[in-house]
């Protein structure tokens, strides 16, 4: 596997490469584009200008370009904020910080070539350390790979605002610091510890998300915050009722349905919060709302930019813009970028999504070009058909988990030798499920599309109850599958549920039968 | 579609500072705690350096729901051997299956967050945990111009900065007054002369008329004098002195007697650490000699000064005497600033209390800048009570007594607060 991955895209150059030579015969080659190692502005431009022409005539879409130029401690500093320009201050972030600036400073880890934020225009930055044929793979890679993935993927379209993010954000640090200013840093850092710990239980998993400008974002907030407050007191309205309207039935339910949201529901239910915790609340939330489409999308996103990274500096190749040493350094980094080593090997951590992406990405588009039997058996769709068209479709309406069980073809399945293990806690060994053979492709499919689903990775943990007439506890429920146990820090985590919530907080886990087999409780200020 | 190449590379690198100052306060115990440790293990030399802190895994990590344990299945490359059904054993490290490369190398799954704190971070823990933070700071990181520059008048040139506003207006004004004053005189007598034609009725109304002219004449003169001009400007001027001498040597006297535990030293150390770097501050070289006793007294290392315990009885007076004799081999008072720093439990032999008492008058007290004495402990020796006899007649001795590390700032301010300027 180790040798495949690293040979196959110089196996693929190779023919480039002598088509090149018979071009240049025929005197159809251009002149070279200039490609000395160090970069300046006016290469960036030139290349920028190629590349984009060679993305425009290959139909990509996307966004405007913003590239900016920054050094490695600039870099750092993009790590330590998620990559976004700018975010709200928090302990945690520093800690990213000063982890990876010892680490780069000792020299244990590189820093990525580029970082791309999901923004309109897009911005794309630039490491003053690489070099020019670096650049040239970087603006290919976010520019015209990320950047189309961005704008064309559905998941992108529905939860993100490309247009109002950096603006949002720029909101949320303003308004997280004018908090520490007016209530103390400590009361901050505890809520957005806390906020922290459930932001992955903060996302609305089908909910369709509303989009905001800045302006819009700050006059609704007033709005809101009075609005809440007397939403809420009416929960809890202590107010004797008039006596004519009857009773509310005694065992009504709240919430009436279960809510996966649990972030969202303590902000509009929490009886205790002041407004600005509420918003604090809402910030985490829309935050983790935004990026909640790359973690779902991870193989696809890799997989796509690298492809055409490599699709438009080879179609640039082949019109002889790029010299071969410019060629052979872009194919260097590509080579190691798409890595992937074998389950044996001591650097082994998972499957690299840059490798598995772009390998089925490429396969899609051999299947549609030159198809197999099996391939017209297992993908009768795509077989034969254009293959810009049909790798469009994929990018546009899939994400990971679906494009796995759709397009990965028995042909990768051997390539990468995949192979599927069942680990029972009860068993003292592990089972091999299946492996890449006639019987076993389907079950690899599955379960490599399962892997990949955050549904399925993620615990399944849902507002359950709140006992609305008694002492106000908050009950969530984890339904377990495969019954599998959360780690021990629930018992931290849901201390800081019991914070926000401001009451004791129960969590009981269910087995498939719905019956309760373990639980936890927290109470405030414990 | 590339909007443009923008150059962000000199624009802010740092950042991260908030999130980094964040950090730091959240774990301020545990960084303080090792400072604390770090002090005692340090050199007096190297006090100022940065340091790297650990903390433990648990502090620093975020809880999340996560799942463990039960039935789950993991996709892998590379398989080489297996076929359906086979088994194999897990992989040590406990989270089996996934992460064959994930476990280190000796089993510890748990790495500490180590990072590094910077030299001014280090000084600011360091001096949070006396007590003081922000008054040390000005006493010892000044930015110093009473030492170097001073302040001589006014002059007519100068930076924005130090224009002086009132002085300026002044001068205009004077400038005005002097440069009018014959005009004025001339509106004056003019001004009568008209006032009396008026009044008088025999007047010409041409000689009236005349007067008028002359005096709006001399009106629009006197305005035209500008009401502030380049040439008024003042500025505070100063100027640059040069400081005598820029070296002090500092004599670091210990009792390192039995009843000088631990804890007592420790307060000590801290006590000459501040001495150190307070003398810093303020001259460019600075020696410091460590002197410990207990019935004799040597000059020793360092290391030795603090690590090595002895016991037996005290004559204090063998410090003093080791100490003068240094200074007139090694030091000669004309071209070095002496500070002395004692300390002690006060615990003398009788007898010799009263010697130290001459040797200090007589022989140390006149050529020292500065002599200090701390005693560690409450309790009320012969030491102290000879001592407070030097401290009524001389203005560059001080004694104090610390019973606590938190103690010692205080002290050390009130000590160097009677305007002991070198």
């Amino acid at each position: 596997m180790t040798k495949t991955s690293a040979r196959k895209p110089a196996e693929v150059a190779a023919p480039a490469l002598s088509g090149v030579s018979g071009l240049s015969g025929t005197g159809r080659r251009r002149a070279c584009l200039p490609s000395p190692s160090d970069w300046s502005f006016e290469l960036i431009e030139l290349y920028h200008g190629e590349i984009a022409r060679t993305a425009k005539s290959f139909g990509l879409d996307t966004y405007p370009v913003q590239l900016e130029v920054i050094t490695a401690e600039q870099m750092i500093d993009a790590y330590a904020s998620v990559g976004m320009p700018v975010n709200y201050r928090h302990w945690s972030f520093g800690k990213q910080f000063i982890s990876t600036e010892k680490n780069y400073r000792r020299g244990q880890m590189g820093l990525a070539y580029e970082v791309v934020i999901n923004s309109n225009p897009c911005i794309a930055y630039l490491m003053e350390e690489n070099t020019m044929p670096m650049q040239a793979l970087v603006m290919a890679h976010a520019c015209y790979g990320h950047n189309s993935f961005f704008k064309g993927n559905y998941l992108f379209q529905m939860w993100t605002d490309a247009a109002a993010i950096i603006d949002y954000l720029v909101y949320a640090r303003a308004y997280i610091s004018e908090c520490e200013e007016r209530h103390g840093w400590e009361p901050v850092e505890q809520l957005l510890d806390s906020c922290h710990a459930l932001m992955s239980h903060g996302v609305d998993r089908y909910q369709r998300s509303q989009k905001l400008s800045l302006a819009e974002e700050e006059s609704r907030r007033k709005d809101r915050e009075a609005y809440l407050q007397q939403q809420l007191n009416d929960l809890w309205r202590t107010v004797p009722k008039p006596a004519d309207k009857p009773a509310e039935k005694p065992n009504r339910r709240f919430p009436p349905e279960p809510q996966e949201n649990i972030l969202y529901f303590i902000e509009k239910n929490a009886p205790l919060l002041e407004p600005w915790q509420r918003e604090v609340i809402r910030i985490v939330r829309k935050i983790g709302q935004y990026f909640y489409p790359q973690r779902q999308t991870q193989i696809m996103n890799e997989g796509w930019a690298t492809f055409w990274h490599y699709t438009l500096l080879n179609s640039m190749y082949e019109e002889g813009l790029l010299t071969d040493g410019f060629m052979i350094e872009c194919l260097r980094s590509h080579t190691n970028v798409i890595y992937q080593p074998p389950v044996t090997h001591p650097a082994y951590s998972g499957i690299n999504p840059y490798a598995l992406g772009f390998a089925m990405f490429t396969d899609l588009k051999r299947i549609c070009e030159s198809p197999t039997d099996e391939d017209r058996l297992w993908l009768p769709d795509v077989a034969g058909s254009d293959w810009r068209e049909t790798l469009n479709y994929a990018m546009r309406h899939f994400r990971d988990e679906s494009f796995i069980g759709q397009y990965l073809s028995p042909h990768l399945i051997r390539e990468f030798r995949l192979f599927s293990v069942v680990d029972d806690a009860g068993q003292p060994e592990l089972e091999v499920a299946a492996i890449h053979d006639a019987d076993g492709y389907r079950h690899v499919r599955e379960a490599l599309s399962r892997q990949h689903d955050l549904n399925y990775r993620e615990p399944n943990i849902q507002v359950w109850d709140v006992d609305v007439r008694g002492n106000r506890s908050l009950t969530l429920r984890h339904s377990r599958h495969n019954d599998r146990t959360l780690t021990d820090d629930v018992q931290e985590v849901i201390k800081h549920v019991a914070r926000l919530w401001g009451f004791r907080v129960l969590l009981e886990s269910v087995d498939k039968h719905g019956k309760v087999v373990q639980h936890w409780e927290a109470q405030p200020h414990a | 579609m590339l909007q443009q190449v923008i150059d962000r590379r000199l624009s802010g690198k740092n950042k991260s500072i908030g999130n980094r100052e964040r950090f730091l306060r959240r774990f301020r115990e545990q960084i303080r705690d090792t400072v604390r440790r770090a002090v005692a293990g340090r050199s007096i030399h190297d006090i100022e350096q940065g340091e790297d802190v650990t903390l433990p895994r648990r502090d620093v990590y975020q809880p999340v729901f996560e799942h463990t344990g039960g039935t789950r299945e993991s996709v892998h490359p590379g398989n080489r051997e297996y076929v359906r059904g086979d088994r194999i054993a897990k992989p040590q490290g406990g989270r089996g299956g996934g992460s064959g490369g994930e476990a280190s190398p000796d089993g510890v799954g748990e790495d500490d967050f180590v990072f590094r704190i910077t030299r001014e971070e280090f000084m600011q823990y360091f001096f949070d945990d006396l007590a003081l933070p922000d008054l040390i700071r000005t006493q010892l990181l000044p930015d110093a111009p009473e030492w170097k520059s001073r302040r001589a008048g006014f002059i007519s040139d100068g930076t924005p900065t130090n224009l002086h506003i009132v002085r300026s207006l002044r001068v205009a004004l004077s400038r005005r007054i002097a440069i009018g004053g014959e005009t004025r005189r001339q509106l004056h007598e003019l001004e009568a002369q008209l006032a009396l034609a008026e009044r008088g009725a025999p007047g010409l109304p041409g000689e009236i008329l005349a007067l008028k002219t002359q005096i709006e004449a001399l009106r629009r003169r006197l305005k035209t004098i500008p009401f502030f001009d380049p040439f008024d400007l003042r500025y505070r001027n100063r100027v640059r002195v040069p400081q005598p001498s820029a070296k002090a040597v500092m004599f670091c006297l210990m009792d390192v007697s039995g009843s000088m535990d631990e804890t007592r030293k420790d307060i000590a150390k801290r006590f000459f650490i501040l001495l150190y770097l307070f003398l810093k501050k303020h001259y460019e070289r600075t020696d410091v000699i460590f002197i410990r006793h207990h019935t004799q007294a040597t000059e020793v290392s360092e290391e030795e000064f603090f690590q090595s315990t002895e016991t037996g009885g005290t004559v204090v007076s063998s410090a003093l005497a080791l100490m003068h004799q240094i200074i007139q081999e090694r030091y000669p008072p004309g071209d070095w600033n002496i500070y002395g720093a004692q300390a002690s439990d006060g615990d003398n032999w009788h007898q010799d209390s009263a010697r130290c008492r001459e040797l200090l008058v007589g022989k140390l007290l006149p050529v020292s800048r500065y002599f200090a004495y701390v005693q560690v402990g409450e309790e009320d020796q012969n030491l102290w009570e000879e001592y407070t006899q030097v401290q009524e007649e001389h203005r560059n001795f001080a004694m104090r007594k610390v019973g606590a590390a938190d103690e010692i700032f205080p002290v050390f301010r009130e000590l160097f607060k009677k305007g002991v300027k070198p």
